[in-house]
């Protein structure tokens, strides 16, 4: 099977699905799909780092809870009717989600330039372990930090808006979030095909001949860390509002390693390997999770399948003959 | 007053310091060895505390904790180094990250599964508690102090494993060419499990000798992994003597922030709001000082160019 076949599959499933709760009235399912193409977004963002750019992180729950605390702030100081900043000049906390996304893209850009540019001055195992550890720094920057929640973290009372829409609607919020993975994803398949994507691949696979053509790898891969972490923080800011409620564990490394099992369990580099790893995830969260308490054992035992025997994930085993073609 | 504080949190720093060079020893000696960055080495460490807990609550002695800290975890270390461990020295890294996160899924629900969600005590042993007098009249734990004298006979015992010993010559040379000891006639798949399960032993150890001072509970290894990550990022991966001081460097730093930055903020902000700063500060001072060392020395301190 071809893998645009296999995309258009997944996100009509995912769409049909979302629709076919809301037919017969299931809310709880069309919140889950929200879930799915929330979690597929952030995994969408990891996969430029770790599948074009070959730059391994584990640090990506940093962005995702960047994104998340920037709707947390912004909203709990609109409900509250308190001013963010009242000198030099007033800022306003505010309930419009296109205001959060540029705030929560602007946040955790910013974050993922500082943190890239510190971090990718080393490579391999290195890189893992600075990536792991700038994210267990802001975990704890989040606990110690009193003003918004600390540990307990931050709740919004009512979901924020959008212009024209009702987003406390299940299946209206499905289809914002939904849209948004698609938009993303639309760019990310132009952008891996443009001039930049395809020197970001070349800077993986042979940073040498990159540099001997006058570009630089460094700020090619840091350019593509600020975008991945850019669109981690937007999928951040969602989950915040699908949860209403922001707390320090969306820095946890557990984040972190979750986001990069959407991308494992889907397929590496592939383009909507993150949508087939998350809904595979929420699967089996929702079942295993229902038969036993303790079913990370058996996520962990499926993981280390996938690594140790099936390696290209879930898209990768579908459209294999495909791939042995490249 | 200050004087005496300042000596305590510095023996404070030190224990911990002690605690992480056990962790970080093992992972950068793994990594040197057989180029593995090993998630799990956190499991390990709650493995040997777990071990340690319930040894403690059926014999009621403490050295037979201790001996079954060491037992499980390099018992445990052994065994997923020949189930899992060993089929991933030739993998990318990002392979190696998965699997051993998946060991960590794997080993964090099997122990709540045993053991149950709530937290294990594990007591100090009457002739090792309360305090002792130091010299200049320092009054401090007899435990920490055991701590951290019992961390430095370890890690001097590893320093001599490694410098003087035939085991430690093999490991070495596994740093420095893995083909060619192979090639010299050293069976390297057992002394790969072996310094895994050393390195194993090492952060059971660390997790019993711990646990006895915090509680004994599931997912109480990966935040010591994760400094211990920091550790070796400071200290250079692979270098046994960059660990040792990264560990003491990071101990130091953690605990000495902790204490005094909120103080040193007070000097010229309002006390409320200098606890709030001072302690946010100092939750990220270790890896402001990481991020320091990689602008001025991106492979580490003791790091090989």
């Amino acid at each position: 099977m071809r893998e645009r076949h296999i995309n258009a599959i997944l996100l009509g499933g995912l769409l049909l699905t979302a629709l076919a709760a809301w037919g017969l009235d299931q809310p709880f399912t069309i919140t889950l799909a929200t879930k799915v193409a929330i979690l597929a977004l952030a995994g969408v963002g990891l996969n430029i780092t770790l599948g074009l750019g070959g730059m391994i992180s584990l640090g990506h729950a940093a962005f995702f809870g960047i994104g998340g605390y920037a709707m947390g702030i912004l909203a709990s100081h609109a409900q509250s009717y308190t001013p963010l900043m009242e000198a030099p000049f007033l800022i306003e906390g505010t309930k419009s989600m296109p205001v959060i996304w540029l705030v929560a893209v602007a946040a955790s850009a910013l974050a993922a330039l500082v943190i890239g540019a510190l971090s990718l001055r080393t490579t391999g195992a290195y890189f893992i372990m600075v990536t792991l550890a700038f994210g267990q720094m802001l975990y704890y920057f989040a606990i110690s930090w009193p003003a918004y929640g600390g540990e307990d973290g931050l709740s919004i009372y009512v979901r924020n808006g959008f212009p024209g829409l009702n987003t406390l609607d299940p299946i209206q919020f499905f289809g914002l979030c939904f849209v948004l993975l698609c938009l993303v994803l639309l760019f990310v398949a132009r952008f891996s095909r443009a001039p930049f994507g395809l020197a970001l691949t070349a800077a993986r696979q042979v940073p040498a001949r990159v540099e001997a053509v006058g570009l630089s790898p460094y700020r090619l891969q840091l350019a593509a860390f600020v975008l991945s972490g850019a669109i981690t923080g937007l999928a951040g800011a969602l989950f915040a509002d699908l949860n209403r409620f922001v707390s320090p564990a969306m820095f946890s490394w557990q984040t972190s390693g979750e986001i990069m099992v959407f991308v494992i369990l889907g397929g590496v580099a592939r383009l909507c390997g993150p949508v087939a790893g998350a809904a595979l995830f929420i699967l089996l969260e929702h079942w295993l999770g229902a038969l036993s308490e303790f079913w990370h054992i058996y996520l962990g035992a499926l993981l280390l399948i996938v690594v140790l025997f099936a390696r290209g994930g879930l898209i990768g085993q579908i459209a294999a003959k495909e791939a042995a073609h490249d | 007053m200050s004087s005496l504080l300042l000596f305590e949190q510095v023996l404070n720093g030190l224990q911990l310091g002690v605690m992480l060079f056990l962790m970080a020893a093992g992972l950068t000696l793994i990594f040197g060895v057989m180029g593995l960055i090993n998630l799990a080495h956190g499991s390990l460490y709650m493995v040997g505390a777990f071990a340690a807990a319930a040894v403690a609550a059926a014999t009621g002695s403490f050295l037979l904790a201790l001996a079954a800290s060491l037992a499980a975890a390099a018992a445990a270390g052994a065994v997923i180094e020949l189930g899992v461990i060993r089929r991933l020295y030739d993998r990318d890294h990002l392979d190696q990250v998965l699997a051993t996160f998946a060991l960590i899924l794997i080993f964090s629900e099997g122990t709540r599964w045993i053991f149950g969600s709530f937290p294990l005590f594990l007591d100090v042993p009457d002739y090792l508690s309360g305090p002792v007098t130091l010299p200049g009249g320092i009054q401090y734990p007899l435990y920490r102090l055991v701590i951290i004298l019992a961390g430095l006979v370890v890690a001097a015992g590893l320093f001599l494993l490694i410098g003087r010993t035939r085991i430690g010559i093999q490991i070495r040379a596994g740093e420095a060419d893995r083909e060619m000891i192979a090639a010299l006639g050293i069976d390297i798949t057992r002394l790969y499990t072996l310094v895994f399960a050393l390195g194993a032993a090492l952060a059971g150890l660390a997790g019993a000798l711990v646990g006895a001072i915090q509680s004994v509970q599931v997912g109480m290894g990966e935040p010591v992994l994760i400094l211990a990550f920091v550790v070796i990022v400071i200290g250079g991966i692979g270098s046994v003597k960059g660990a040792f001081i990264g560990a003491l460097l990071v101990g130091l730093t953690d605990t000495l922030g902790r204490s005094f930055l909120p103080g040193l903020f007070g000097l010229f902000m309002e006390p409320a709001a200098a606890t709030t700063v001072g302690s946010a500060l100092a939750s990220m001072a270790i890896y402001i000082l990481m991020a320091g060392v990689l602008l001025f020395r991106p492979r580490g301190l003791f790091g090989v160019a």
